[in-house]
C-alpha cells in the first residue's frame, strides 16, 4: 500500500515534465511526422498523399540549393568556430593578470541578441561604408561587396557564427581547468615543450568536450535561421544565403504548405541525426575518456 | 502525501490547465462587460497605429453597443492564420490585399459580399481597381483600410533644369534611361549619384513584366517567361551592365532605411525613385524640406497604350472565418468606410482615398502635394494590383529571385525567367492539386 502511494507521489512530482514533454514535444513530433505524409495547409483537413512530399523534395531545386547553402555554412562555421574557441580558451587559461576582464570581453558577443547581431554586421560588412572594407582599403586591398555578391554573402554568415563562439569557448575553458596538473608535470619530466603538451595532453583530455561542442555546433548550424532571415530576407542575393530553415519557414507560413514543411523538418532531423552519428563514430578512436 | 494534499495538487493542476486553455479568451474578450467586444488585430505601430487607434476610439465613442479593442500585432498575417486554424481568430484583421486570396482560398475569410451590399458598399462606392482587387467570382474578401498607388518620385534639384518639372520630365522608359545616364556620376568605379535604379527600393519586382505589357498569372497558370517579361528583365539587366553590377550592389549597400534620414532619395543618392503615395509622409518626418515632385512611371516608347500604368496596393480589413462577432465586426468596418473617417485615416497615413468620391478638403490638406496625381493613377484604367490568386505570393517570390539573379549578373534574363517558369510550373501543379478551390 505504501509502495503504491509512493509510486503515485513519484508520478505527481514527475507530472510537470511528463505533461510538458507529451504536449510540447512528443505530440508535435508525432503530428509533424504524420503531417509530412499529407497535404496540409493549416486551415483544411490534412489529406493523406503518401510519400509525395518527399518525392517532390527530391526534385525541388530550391530545396537542394537551401540544403547546399546550409551544409556549406556548417562546413565553414563548425570547424572555424571550434578552432577559434579552443584557441581562445587556451589563451584564457593562461595565468595572466586581469584574466576575468579578458574572459568577460570575449564572452560578451554571445550575449548580443541575434537580431542586434544581424543589424550590427549589416554595417560591418557594408560594401561602401563598412568598417571591414574601410580597413581593407587602408591596406591597399580592393574588397568585395560582401552582402551584395552571391559568392561572398554566405561567408559573412560564417564569420558571424565564428564571432559568437563564446559559449563553446567557456565550455572548453571549463574542460581545460579539469585537466589534472599531474599530467603536465609528467609530460614536462619527459621533456615535452608547450606544443607537445598541448597536442599530447591538453587536446586528448579535452576531446570529449570537443566532441560535445562539435555535435552542438552541427545541430545549431543546420538549424540556422534568425541571422540570415534578418540580414538576407528571402535568401538574397539570388538565394545564395537561403538556408534550410528559411525555406522550411516559407513553405509553412508563406505558402501554407505545412505538410511539405513537415517533410523538410524530418529530413533536417535525419541529416542532423546522421551527422551526429558520423561524428560519434569518427570520435571512437580520437576521443579520450578519463574513465575508459 | 495526505488525501488533502493530493486533492489540493489536483485542483491546482486543473486550475492551471483551465487558465492555459481559456485564459487568452477571457483576457481578450472582456474589455467592456456591457458591450460586445470586437477584437481587431492590425499590423500598424507608431504614427500609423495611433491614427487607427483614433478611428477606433471615435467609433467606440460614437455608440454604446460595440467596443473595438485594437491590438497592434507583429506578423499579423501569420498569427491571424494560426488563430483561425485554432478556432479563436480576431473579429477583424488588418492584412494586405495580396494575401486576401491566399487566405480566402484556404477558407480563412468570411465573405463580406452580402453585408457590404446591404450597407451600400458596392463597387461604385469605390475606385473600381481597389474594389476589384478584393472581389472575385461574386465573393468579397475584405474592404480597404488604406490604399496606395505607386509613381516615380523625382528630386528637381538633382535632375537637369530642362526636365525638372512634372510637365517636362520624360514620359517613356527610353527617355528615363537616357536621363539616368546623364545624371549618374561615378568616381574611381564607384557610383556617387544614380539617376534611376530598378533595384531601388526593389519592392515591386513582380510588376516589371506587367509594366512592359505582360501578365504573370492567368487562369491557366503562371506566365513569367514571356516576350514582355524578357524585355522587362533585359531592361533591368541594362542598368546592371551600364553602371556595373558590382558597383550598383556596393552603392546600394550603403543605402539607409527608407524610414530614416539616410533614405537614398532623401539624402540625395538617387535622383528618381519608384515609390508609393506615402513617401511624402516619410519625407515630412525624416527630412522635411526635401524637394520632390512625382510623375506616372514611364512606359516603353513603342507601347503608348501603357501610359498611366501604375502599381496599386492596399491594406485591408477582413473578418476571419470563425470570428465570434461578425455583424459587430462589420459595423466597425462599415464605419471605417465612411468618407470623412476614411479620408482622415488615409490623410494621416499619407495615402490616397480608395473611395470614388473624394472631398476637395482632402486634396487641399493632404501631406503629399502630388496627391492628385496618385489619385488619378489609382483611377487609371491601366492601374493594376497583384493577381487575385493564392498562387500570387509564389509568383512574386520567383520573380523577385529572377530579378536578383539578373541584377547581380549571375544569370541572363532569358535563363533566369526560364528557370523561374520551370519552377513555377511545378509549384502550380501542386497548388492546383492541393490548394486551389475546385
Amino acid at each position: 500500500m505504501k509502495q503504491r502511494r509512493e509510486g503515485w507521489v513519484g508520478w505527481l512530482f514527475a507530472a510537470p515534465w511528463v505533461v510538458g514533454f507529451t504536449l510540447l514535444m512528443l505530440y508535435p513530433l508525432v503530428s509533424s511526422l504524420v503531417a509530412s505524409f499529407t497535404n496540409y495547409s493549416i486551415l483544411r483537413q490534412p489529406k493523406f498523399i503518401g510519400v509525395d512530399n518527399y518525392v517532390e523534395l527530391s526534385k525541388d531545386t530550391v530545396f537542394h540549393q537551401s540544403l547546399a547553402n546550409t551544409l556549406l555554412y556548417a562546413l565553414g562555421a563548425v570547424p572555424l568556430g571550434t578552432v577559434l574557441a579552443i584557441a581562445l580558451a587556451l589563451l584564457l587559461n593562461a595565468k595572466v593578470k586581469g584574466m576575468p576582464v579578458y574572459r568577460t570581453l570575449l564572452f560578451l558577443p554571445t550575449l548580443v541578441p541575434m537580431v542586434a547581431q544581424a543589424t550590427l554586421f549589416l554595417w560591418v560588412f557594408n560594401g561602401d561604408y563598412g568598417i571591414l572594407n574601410a580597413l581593407l582599403r587602408k591596406i591597399g586591398m580592393n574588397p568585395p561587396n560582401w552582402l551584395g555578391e552571391p559568392m561572398w554573402a554566405k561567408w559573412t554568415l560564417v564569420a558571424i557564427a565564428v564571432w559568437g563562439c563564446g559559449n563553446a569557448m567557456v565550455i572548453y575553458l571549463a574542460g581545460l581547468q579539469n585537466v589534472p596538473p599531474t599530467l603536465y608535470e609528467a609530460a614536462e619530466l619527459d621533456g615535452a615543450k608547450a606544443w607537445a603538451k598541448t597536442r599530447h595532453v591538453t587536446l586528448p583530455m579535452l576531446s570529449p568536450v570537443i566532441l560535445f561542442n562539435v555535435v552542438m555546433g552541427i545541430i545549431g548550424s543546420i538549424q540556422v535561421f534568425a541571422v540570415p532571415q534578418v540580414m538576407f530576407p528571402g535568401g538574397a542575393p539570388a538565394r545564395s544565403t537561403y538556408m534550410f530553415a528559411m525555406y522550411l519557414y516559407d513553405n509553412a507560413f508563406q505558402f501554407q504548405r505545412m505538410g511539405y514543411a513537415s517533410a523538410m523538418g524530418w529530413i533536417m532531423f535525419l541529416i542532423i541525426l546522421g551527422l551526429t552519428l558520423v561524428s560519434l563514430r569518427l570520435s571512437d578512436r580520437h576521443v579520450h575518456y578519463e574513465t575508459s | 502525501m495526505t488525501v488533502r494534499a493530493t486533492i489540493l495538487t489536483l485542483v491546482t493542476a486543473a486550475a492551471l490547465v483551465a487558465v492555459a486553455a481559456w485564459g487568452e479568451r477571457v483576457v481578450t474578450r472582456s474589455a467592456k462587460p456591457d458591450r460586445v467586444t470586437v477584437v481587431y488585430w492590425e499590423k500598424w505601430t507608431g504614427a500609423e497605429g495611433e491614427a487607427m487607434q483614433k478611428v477606433v476610439d471615435d467609433f467606440n465613442a460614437s455608440q454604446d453597443k460595440i467596443f473595438v479593442k485594437y491590438l497592434s500585432i507583429s506578423g499579423v498575417d501569420q498569427k491571424t492564420m494560426l488563430a483561425t486554424a485554432g478556432g479563436n481568430p480576431p473579429d477583424v484583421a488588418g492584412i494586405w490585399q495580396d494575401q486576401a486570396f491566399t487566405f480566402a482560398e484556404l477558407g480563412a475569410l468570411t465573405d463580406l459580399e452580402d453585408m457590404a451590399t446591404a450597407a451600400d458598399l458596392t463597387r461604385d462606392y469605390y475606385i473600381p481597381a481597389y474594389y476589384d482587387a478584393l472581389s472575385k467570382d461574386g465573393h468579397l474578401w475584405g474592404l480597404p483600410s488604406t490604399p496606395a498607388s505607386i509613381g516615380l518620385y523625382v528630386r528637381p534639384d538633382l535632375v537637369p533644369a530642362d526636365v525638372a518639372t512634372p510637365e517636362t520630365f520624360p514620359k517613356t522608359l527610353e527617355e528615363l534611361d537616357a536621363l539616368s545616364d546623364r545624371i549618374t556620376k561615378k568616381k574611381d568605379g564607384r557610383i556617387e549619384l544614380a539617376g534611376f535604379l530598378p533595384s531601388n527600393p526593389g519592392w515591386w519586382n513582380y510588376a516589371w513584366p506587367i509594366l512592359f505589357g505582360g501578365e504573370n498569372l492567368t487562369d491557366h497558370g503562371p506566365t513569367v517567361d514571356t516576350p514582355e517579361a524578357r524585355r522587362a528583365f533585359n531592361w533591368v539587366a541594362g542598368y546592371a551592365k551600364r553602371y556595373g553590377s558590382q558597383a550598383v550592389q556596393s552603392f546600394q549597400s550603403g543605402f539607409g532605411n527608407f524610414a530614416s534620414p539616410q533614405d537614398p532619395f532623401m539624402n540625395g543618392k538617387v535622383a528618381t525613385e519608384m515609390n508609393g503615395v506615402w513617401k511624402a509622409n516619410y519625407i515630412k518626418v525624416y527630412k522635411p524640406g526635401t524637394p520632390f515632385f512625382a510623375v506616372p512611371f514611364p512606359y516603353p516608347a513603342d507601347r503608348p497604350d501603357l501610359a498611366g500604368h501604375a502599381v496599386l496596393s492596399q491594406d485591408i480589413l477582413c473578418i476571419p472565418r470563425g470570428a465570434k462577432h461578425k455583424a459587430e465586426a462589420f459595423e466597425f468596418i462599415k464605419y471605417v468606410q465612411r468618407q470623412d473617417v476614411m479620408e482622415g485615416l488615409c490623410k494621416s497615413h499619407g495615402k490616397n482615398s480608395p473611395l470614388e468620391k473624394v472631398s476637395e478638403e482632402f486634396f487641399r490638406t493632404h501631406p503629399n502635394k502630388a496627391i492628385r496625381l496618385f489619385d488619378s493613377l489609382a483611377r487609371s484604367p491601366k492601374a493594376f494590383s497583384p493577381p487575385l490568386s493564392g498562387f500570387a505570393p509564389q509568383v512574386g517570390t520567383e520573380l523577385n529571385n529572377a530579378f536578383q539573379e539578373v541584377n547581380t549578373g549571375s544569370k541572363t534574363p532569358e535563363q533566369a525567367l526560364k528557370d523561374a517558369q520551370k519552377r513555377l510550373d511545378t509549384l502550380y501543379k501542386t497548388y492546383v492539386e492541393q490548394v486551389k478551390p475546385k
